[in-house]
């Protein structure tokens, strides 16, 4: 294969920033939901 | 455990988020295999065009972001409600995500197919304005103000985003660019086959990761906002209580 330097780094970069900010929401979302009612969460 | 507690541990999540979770990691999975197992090299790019099934995804979803954060302004502009507000900050974030994955996945590519990581070539400036844009919009949202004051701030800079979005989008037709014009929509697209394949399917799998991003950073927003207002109301309660102390020992505290 040629050029898999860039071509790893740009696959990382975008899965690794992905997953990372995915994961990143679904934390931020379960500490912030602790603080509100269940009736004001209307998804849940 | 308590339903309540259930309820909590979900977060922001609910069963039509997982469903989106669970495909967008399976086609991200599929793409994977055939972007970088199955599919051959270019006759031109070689292996480079490998980069193409990550930065093409990046790119087409990241108008609908854009989009969607000046049109929510906009209705936040006009009706002023807190749905507004929460869509539009949860779309200018995501599209930053993706405006910001596109032009370093773009110059990645460049490297090794044009030679450079960057040229001021119409269509990579106007993204790279788009991206400070976004990053403006971010920054009116964390300065220290009335909330009304520093959303409505946002939402004025958030109207220009759509604008620039069609600078971005048509700068290959307006101008003569290095940066090549569309393409699996023109009519003699230069792609076909498996490669075709796996760069639809990319740009499909993209969509699906964006709306679950999307839908994950609205539901944050929302909450932030209800604990903003219960923050306020708790602040009024606690103002009126001692209030009524005072008047209560006649003002001799």
């Amino acid at each position: 294969m040629t050029h898999v330097g860039y071509v790893a780094v740009g696959w990382l970069a975008t899965l690794g920033t992905l997953g990372s900010y995915a994961m990143i929401s679904i934390r931020r979302g379960k500490t912030l939901s602790r603080q509100v009612p269940p009736e004001e969460r209307r998804w849940s | 455990m308590s339903i309540t507690s259930l309820a909590a541990d979900d977060g922001t999540s609910s069963r039509g988020t997982r469903v989106l979770g669970i495909l967008t990691l399976v086609g991200t999975a599929a793409v994977a295999y055939l972007g970088l197992v199955a599919t051959g090299p270019d006759v031109i790019q070689r292996d480079s065009v490998r980069l193409i099934y990550v930065h093409v995804p990046m790119v087409s979803v990241m108008y609908v972001p854009v989009a969607i954060c000046s049109i929510a302004s906009l209705l936040w502009l006009r009706k002023r409600s807190d749905g507004w507000d929460a869509l539009a900050v949860a779309a200018a974030e995501v599209a930053t995500v993706f405006v910001g994955l596109g032009l370093v996945t773009g110059a990645i590519w460049g490297r090794p197919t044009w030679g450079v990581y960057w040229t001021w070539d119409a269509r990579l400036t106007s993204t790279a304005m788009l991206f400070i844009l976004l990053l403006g919009y971010l920054t009116m949202r964390r300065l220290p103000d009335e909330r009304s004051v520093r959303t409505k701030r946002a939402a004025v800079v958030g109207l220009l985003l759509i604008p620039n979005a069609i600078i971005v989008k048509f700068s290959v037709d307006w101008w003569l660019t290095l940066h090549q014009d569309a393409t699996i929509t023109r009519a003699d697209a230069q792609i076909e086959g498996l490669q075709q394949f796996t760069l639809i399917l990319s740009v499909v799998v993209g969509y699906l990761g964006m709306a679950w991003l999307m839908v994950h950073r609205f539901r944050i927003a929302w909450l932030e906002s209800r604990i903003e207002d219960r923050g306020l109301d708790l602040a009024i309660a606690e103002r009126r209580a001692e209030g009524d102390t005072l008047v209560a020992t006649g003002g001799d505290q």
